[in-house]
Parts: structure tokens; C-alpha cells; sequence
């Protein structure tokens, strides 16, 4: 039998929690096209009802209800937009808003910030209160740049170091007005325990947490987003590369993908400007002497056919032998086997499975 | 791996051996941590006690290359108490009772005399693998790579399909692939002994599949026939280098100067090829003595696959062109194929899948390009029918119980001690393997920032050997084996053990490969990176 929630006033089917579903009213409202804005839950830390910003009001329910955390109940009547819970959020807004440093002009995620969206769909165009003094960036460590003063203490990047990494250095400090993120006993971030994994910035909904690599070179909207698969060990994370003209700008992990469902490592986050070095090779190259001269593609490659030939033709083709790559695509792999079987005549083909 | 990396969330229980995925597979490390806080159980073997051991409801501190002894010890106590799974093994497995007759030589008294671990755990860890089913056991090259490294396998094999682990969600035998497409390149046929697919280059019934799609025509009526002479390995190969059994060598982005065992050894190799090229993106240690180099498309350079450790195949995009005259893997290849007098069809990543490798690879039949978009397939997908049973891959292999080869074989294994075992002259073990931050010899970390994480390598040593020796952390020491000395920082850390030194080779100067042993494994020729025989000297 199934269940049905009305949101503002259309009925929605919905399957009981405990057996397919348990889905919040936030989920549904959401696959449902409502828009309810968040700020401290995210698919994958989950409800922390920390923010207050998803309340709606729901009937027969004295007070408001946070969604990502209200349980639906069969012919439930939920208002996701009333006066009342318009007038909730932009109070909670305002006070975000008043309780850092929230100029979007120089933010690196302008365009890109839950903040922002839930100010700008919430009609504020000047936050209501004055601004507070602001704190010091931390900028002592390598990849991640920490700014106090745009953190909303949400709590999604502890929960994610705690409870999706599980690496354990990110936690709240302090208490009341002086409460803020902290690494280990707060420390600088560069001289904490972290290991740079990043999943903290993935996970900020403001510009509280950045990657440093990407800072000053491009507005979120100039940048166009490719799937692509980590170049470096064998879990094979899907990654998202955030790209200007053929520039990386920044690196995310596809949220909800297979295998890594949006958490990367530092090195499939972070390493990746390895593609634009200097040190590239970038023409054929023929030893000459003690050292090389460039050659063309043609001239390098008859070289090798030739050689190849000449060998084959005096002491057989099992004196030829090659090692493909298994860092390169499967194809590169399959064409460089079928050269020694099928061209050289040799079995003599291996990569580097054994290191 | 049998298994998927999806499946680790809602384990029960871990078997980790040989593997320190926090630094090797992070992102791997991550969901066994999550299910940790859900209840999993979480046993741990390795000789180091890394971050994972530390989180570990049971962790085994073995010797290193002691894992077979070790493994048959717990064997030995489920078949003596009879607590593994009889119903399994019977319908599903054959060879038990050769199998049997070794463990019986490995009580826990004896096993643990091998590994150094005590008879209490040994059998704790038994009791708890009986109890706790399914149990997903994971390895890494903690495992391979040591003379024994086949047997190493063997025996976590012995050990799943005796619990009947084997062909289930959330169990299996799960080898974690190193490189980013290292279970691709063995697919792909880059292999000595088989086409792509597992195909066997010596079956005829293979070798006149692959001649008439490659057009070659049967054997005798042109120039080229396939070669049913099963190839050599890598390692082979180099040594078929000085006296010019190999004359003619092609090597394609591997850094073999830095990264093979005894890198004095493998220099000499390298330096006395007739012809040697080196296909790479960057100069490397191993460029030095080609004679022909050529430049290759990176990753984001070229449109292609990767199969990850799941036997995942997803997509690569390419982004920028390559600099410069560089080219990707595939085109050289068709090139020097054309220079002699073969003419390729596929002349893109796409075609060479789609047109050669799903067709001719029974396990990808059901795999295309326009299938690859969002989360990939997992081989086999052996059909493009929606009705078939694979056709959305296959999460988990030889499901009830069903192997390949009909029956699960079991084999008795013996432990034997690695190669070079410490002696008075070098009282130290070293063991080797990688750090979080930086990838095999650094040619892509190395640049890309990731110096600022490390910038240089250390020599990992126990407080307690430290204090014998009077080094200080951060001091210079001396490391030296029978093959070569380096100078390197030590690091203190309760991770290792004493009598052990543990060094990766991310660094050139200070360079574990210095100093480890160039053996192998008698079948799959993997070197023993894990074990050799070191001493330690103040400077």
C-alpha cells in the first residue's frame, strides 16, 4: 500500500522508511522539483539539523520542522514556502550572513555557494545585520586554504573528516561565539594531521574551505566539467575535472559515482599539473653521441622499423621484447600486443604488473 | 578482485593482509573505515602496524614473508576444530585433502614460531572467520611480491574458499591493483602468455582466431604467423639484455632504472642494449640509455579506458592537446606496425575497443564506448542483449560457488623463507612499498606540488632500534645490503617493528631499489621487493 505526503499541496506517493525508502522530506520535496535550500546536510553526511534554514511548516505541528531530518508520515501536509518559514530562513540567512565575512566579490566560489543561493532565493540583497571583525586565513598548509571568517559552522566538513574519510583531524573548537573548526588541538592546518584529502572542501557549501591550486584563475562559471578516471592507483576514482580552455582549474570527485562516490585522495585531487610541466617530452629524440637531437616522427619510426626488421630478420623475432604501460588506456595496451604478435611475431610482451 | 569496492560498505568483517591502503588505496581505506563504524570487523596482518592495524579488532604483527606458515596456522585450526564450511568445500571445491596434509604440518604452535605471531591470535583469528561470514579478505603487493608470492595467493585462496567465502556479496579474494590500469594492460593481452581476454597464445583454436581477425591468413601463406611460443617477463628480458638474447627492447612509460630491484643491476642491463626505446611523457632515469626516444599523450591527452581493481572499465577524457609532437600509445604502435607492411584499421580509441578488443575479448562483448558513460561495466559483461545475465556486468565472480575451472582447486603449500633472510653482517630486514603522497618514482607527483607533502624519502625505523643505535629522528644514517648503500633521513615510528626497516622508492639518491634483491618469484617473476637483508650505520 502506499503512502502519500502532500507538499504544498500536491500529493506525492512515497515508500514507508524501513523498507525502500527512508527518505526524509527533504529528499522527496527535492526529487520532486521543490526547492528547499540546505546548508548543513549533504547526501553524504546527512541530516545534522544544525542549520535550520530547510525548515517548512508542517499542519498540526506546533513549530517548524527541519526537513532533512522529519520523518514523512502517510497524508502529512507540508508547506515548504508559507510566510512563517520564509521569514525563519532569511532570519537564520541574516545571521550567517552577519557572522563572518561573506563579500562575494573576491570569493573563489561566487556562483557556486549554498549561501549565496539560499540569500539570493530568499530576496536578501543587503544582509540585515552589521559584519563582525574578520579572523586570519589559515594558508600554512599545502593544498587547502582555511578561512574562518566565510565558515557558516555547518559542520559538513567534520563530518566528512570524521565520518566519510574518517581521517579525524577536523572537529568544532571552543564554545559559543568563539566556536570554530579546528584541526587536532587546533593547530595550522599545514602543521596538523591532515593529509590534504580534500573531501572537507568538496563538502563546504561556502567559501570557507578552498583548494589553493585553482584560486585567482577562474570564476566558477567559466569552467566546464569533464568525467574522467584518476590517473594514478587501481580504485579507479571518478573524478571531475573543472576545466578553462584546457587549463585544470580544480578537481572534485563525482558525488554519487562508482567506485569512489565523490571522495578522492590528495593525489587524485591535487596531483594533477604533472600534464602542463616544462619537463614534457616533446619531439622524437635519436641518440647522437653522448646525447639526443630531435627527429621527426617519420625519421624516429623508420628507425625503429627498420632496426626491428633487421634484427628479426638475423636472429629471429623472440630478440625482440617490450613492456607496455599500465598507466596508459586499455587501447594503448591492446595495439602495442598486437604490434609484437602480429608484426614482430614474438610473445614477448609484458608491462608492469610486477612492481 | 572477485569482489567490488561497492560491497565494502556493507561488509561484516575485513581480512587485510599484506596491504596498507590508507597511503596505498586512500580512497579504498576510507569505506573499510566506514563500515568499521558500523560493526565490521576489521583483522589486520602485516608486518608493519599501520594506521589501519591501529584500528584493527585483531592485528596479527607477522614476520615478514612468513604468510604462508602464518595462513596455515589458521587453516590448521578450522579444519582441526572443524569449523570450516564442509558443505562449501564439498560441493564446491576439489584437492582438499593434499591441502590438508600440509596444514597439518603448520599447527599454531608451529606457525606461530614462523610469524612471530602468538597461538592465541592465530586461533582467535580462526574462531572469528568461522563465526563472522561473509568475510572479504584484500590484499596488495604485501603479498606478491616475494619469492613465494604465488604461494602467498595460494594460500588466501585455501583460506576464503575453505570458509566458502568465495562467490559471494561482501566476501572473496580481493587483490588491489597498484597502477591506475594495470588490470587493464593484463586484459588487454600485454601479457606473455595471452591474447586479450586470458586467451592462450599457445591454444590453436586462439592462435587461428586472432590470424584471421588480424588478417593474417593461415599459417604458412604470408610473412606473419602467430608466435605459439609462450613469451618471457619483463624481468627476462632485461636479463636477456647483456648478452644480446634480447637485441631489440621497447619499453613504454615504465621507469625501470629506479623502480626494478638493484637499481646497479638493472643500470648494467639497461646500459648494454643493442637498441633500446623509450616511450615516455618525461626524461626519466630510464630515457638515459635509449637509444631512441619517443613522447607520449599523458592522461587528459587522449580519449581511452581504464579497468580498475573491480575489473571496473570507464572512461578517460582528453582535455588539451599533447605538447609539443607528442602522441598517444596507440597511434605509434599502428605506425611502426605500417613502416612494416602491416596496415591497421582502428584508428581511434574507440574503434580499436569497439572494433577489436569487444569483439575478440569473449568477457567485453557487451561493452561499447556508447555503454562507458557515467559508472562504466564491470567485465564479464559478455553481451550487448538486455536480457542477458551479464549484461550489466558483473559485480561479483564465480557467483555460488561456480568457478571457471568447474571446482575450486585447493593446494597444499609449503613456507619458505624469503631469498635473503638477516644474518650477522646485516641484522636488518627491509621491506619496501609506497607513501601516501607520492606515486612509484615521482614523475607525475614529483611534479605536481605534492614535494610540499614530502620532499624526500626516510629510512623507517622502531624507537627501540634507534635507541640501540643512538640515531636520532631526522638524522642521516647509512642502509646498506649486499647490493648497494644509501644515505637516508630516519624516521622513527611505532609502526615498524624492531629489526625492520621499511623504505619506499619515490626518491632517486635515497632509493629503496639500491638495496633490495633482484629474485623472483619462480612463476610470475615478481621480484622480492618485500624482504631483504640490510645493516644500519651512524654517519
Amino acid at each position: 500500500m502506499s503512502n502519500t505526503i502532500i507538499i504544498d499541496g500536491q500529493e506525492i506517493a512515497f515508500d514507508l522508511p524501513g523498507k525502500s525508502g527512508n527518505k526524509t522530506v527533504l529528499q522527496i520535496a527535492r526529487e520532486n522539483g521543490f526547492y528547499i535550500p540546505t546548508l548543513c546536510y549533504h547526501q553524504r553526511t546527512g541530516p545534522a539539523s544544525m542549520c535550520r534554514v530547510c525548515v517548512v511548516e508542517v499542519e498540526g505541528m506546533r513549530a517548524l520542522q527541519t526537513s532533512c531530518s522529519l520523518v514523512p508520515a502517510n497524508g502529512m501536509k507540508v508547506h515548504t514556502a508559507t510566510p512563517r518559514v520564509l521569514d525563519a530562513r532569511k532570519v537564520v540567512v541574516n545571521l550567517l550572513l552577519a557572522n563572518g565575512n561573506h563579500e562575494c566579490l573576491s570569493c573563489e566560489v561566487n556562483g557556486d555557494c549554498e549561501l549565496q543561493d539560499a540569500a539570493y532565493h530568499l530576496g536578501i540583497e543587503t544582509p540585515t545585520f552589521l559584519i563582525k571583525e574578520t579572523q586570519p586565513r589559515d594558508n600554512s598548509a599545502a593544498f587547502i586554504l582555511y578561512d574562518p571568517g566565510k565558515c557558516i559552522q555547518c559542520g559538513r566538513c567534520v563530518a566528512g573528516c570524521n565520518d566519510q574519510v574518517v581521517n579525524e583531524v577536523l572537529d568544532f573548537g571552543y564554545r559559543g561565539d568563539k566556536t570554530k573548526v579546528i584541526c587536532d588541538n587546533d593547530l595550522p592546518m599545514g602543521l596538523s594531521s591532515c593529509v590534504q584529502c580534500g573531501e572537507c572542501v568538496q563538502l563546504c557549501p561556502v567559501g570557507a574551505l578552498i583548494d589553493k591550486k585553482g584560486m585567482g584563475i577562474a570564476r566558477r562559471w567559466e569552467t566546464r566539467k569533464v568525467r574522467t578516471t584518476c590517473p594514478y592507483c587501481g580504485v579507479g576514482c571518478q573524478l571531475e575535472l573543472h576545466v578553462k580552455g584546457e587549463q585544470i582549474i580544480r578537481v572534485t570527485g563525482v558525488e554519487g559515482a562508482k567506485p569512489n562516490d565523490g571522495h578522492l585522495c590528495v593525489k587524485g585531487r591535487y596531483g594533477y599539473d604533472f600534464i602542463y610541466s616544462k619537463d614534457r617530452l616533446t619531439s622524437p629524440l635519436i641518440r647522437e653521441g653522448d646525447g639526443f637531437r630531435e627527429a621527426s616522427w617519420d625519421e624516429a619510426l623508420t628507425l625503429i622499423a627498420t632496426k626491428f626488421k633487421q634484427i628479426k630478420d638475423e636472429s629471429g623475432a623472440d630478440a625482440l621484447a617490450g613492456v607496455s604501460c599500465s598507466r596508459s588506456i586499455n587501447e594503448d595496451s591492446y595495439y602495442m600486443q598486437r604490434l609484437y604478435r602480429e608484426v614482430l611475431g614474438t610473445n614477448n610482451i609484458d608491462n608492469c604488473a610486477r612492481v | 578482485m572477485t569482489n567490488s569496492f561497492g560491497e565494502f560498505e556493507n561488509a561484516k568483517l575485513f581480512f587485510l593482509t599484506g596491504t596498507n591502503m590508507t597511503e596505498a588505496h586512500p580512497v579504498a581505506s576510507y569505506f573499510v573505515k566506514q563500515a568499521v563504524k558500523k560493526g565490521a570487523i576489521l583483522i589486520v596482518a602485516d608486518p608493519r602496524k599501520h594506521d589501519l592495524a591501529k584500528k584493527a579488532d585483531i592485528f596479527a604483527q607477522i614476520k615478514v614473508g612468513t604468510d604462508v606458515a602464518f595462513l596455515n596456522g589458521i587453516m590448521y585450526v578450522l579444519i582441526e576444530e572443524d569449523l570450516y564450511d564442509k558443505a562449501y568445500v564439498q560441493a564446491n571445491c576439489t584437492n582438499f585433502e593434499e591441502m590438508k596434509a600440509s596444514i597439518l604440518h603448520y599447527p599454531p604452535e608451529r606457525a606461530a614460531e614462523i610469524s612471530g605471531v602468538a597461538v592465541e591470535t592465530i586461533r582467535k583469528i580462526a574462531h572469528t572467520l568461522a563465526s563472522v561470514k561473509p568475510g572479504m579478505l584484500c590484499y596488495t603487493l604485501g603479498l606478491t611480491e616475494h619469492t613465494c608470492g604465488v604461494n602467498n595467493v595460494m594460500s588466501v585462496a585455501n583460506l576464503q574458499m575453505l570458509l566458502g567465502n568465495v562467490g559471494v556479496e561482501n566476501g572473496g579474494v580481493n587483490p588491489l591493483r597498484g597502477q591506475n590500469n594495470v588490470q587493464g594492460a593484463c586484459d588487454m593481452g600485454a601479457l606473455p602468455g595471452t591474447f586479450v581476454g586470458y586467451q592462450s597464445v599457445a591454444n590453436p583454436e586462439s592462435i587461428a582466431k586472432f590470424a584471421q581477425a588480424w588478417g593474417m591468413g593461415p599459417a604458412g601463406t604470408s610473412p606473419y604467423s602467430l608466435n605459439p611460443k609462450i613469451g618471457i617477463t619483463m624481468p627476462e628480458m632485461l636479463a636477456g639484455l647483456p648478452d644480446r638474447k634480447i637485441r631489440g627492447f621497447f619499453i613504454v612509460g615504465e621507469n625501470l632504472a629506479n623502480s626494478e630491484p638493484n637499481i646497479a643491476h638493472v643500470e648494467h642491463q639497461l646500459s648494454s642494449a643493442e637498441f633500446l626505446v623509450v616511450c615516455d611523457i618525461f626524461p626519466t632515469e630510464t630515457t638515459r640509455f635509449a637509444h631512441v626516444i619517443l613522447p607520449s599523450a599523458a592522461w587528459s591527452e587522449s580519449e581511452g579506458t581504464y579497468t580498475n581493481s573491480e575489473r571496473r572499465v570507464s572512461r578517460v577524457r582528453k582535455i588539451k592537446q599533447a605538447p609539443g609532437l607528442a602522441m598517444p600509445g596507440w597511434w605509434i604502435a599502428k605506425e611502426i606496425a605500417r613502416r612494416m607492411g602491416r596496415e591497421w584499421e582502428s584508428n581511434s580509441a574507440q574503434e580499436i575497443w569497439d572494433n577489436e578488443v569487444s569483439k575478440l575479448g569473449p568477457a567485453y562483448a557487451g561493452i561499447k564506448y556508447a555503454r562507458l558513460e557515467n559508472d562504466g561495466l564491470q567485465w564479464p559483461c559478455t553481451t550487448l542483449d538486455p536480457q542477458g545475465a551479464s549484461y550489466l556486468g558483473t559485480k561479483f565472480l564465480h557467483k555460488g560457488g561456480k568457478f571457471a575451472r568447474g571446482q575450486g582447486l585447493f593446494k597444499g603449500i609449503e613456507w619458505t623463507p624469503p631469498a635473503e633472510v638477516e644474518d650477522k653482517e646485516y641484522p636488518f630486514v627491509l621491506s619496501t612499498g609506497r607513501r601516501l603522497y607520492h606515486y612509484h618514482t615521482r614523475t607525475q607527483t614529483g611534479r605536481s606540488g605534492l614535494d610540499q607533502m614530502l620532499s624526500e624519502e626516510t629510512a623507517d625505523i622502531s624507537q627501540a632500534d634507534a635507541s640501540c643505535l643512538g640515531i636520532a629522528a631526522g638524522e642521516y644514517i647509512q642502509v646498506s645490503s649486499r647490493r648497494g648503500s644509501v644515505r637516508v633521513k630516519a624516521r622513527i615510528t611505532d609502526q615498524v617493528p624492531q629489526g625492520l626497516v621499511w623504505m619506499a622508492f619515490h626518491f632517486r639518491e635515497s632509493n629503496a631499489n639500491w638495496l633490495t634483491n633482484n629474485v623472483f618469484d619462480p612463476l610470475t617473476k615478481t621480484a622480492e621487493y618485500k624482504a631483504c637483508a640490510v645493516k644500519i650505520e651512524k654517519i
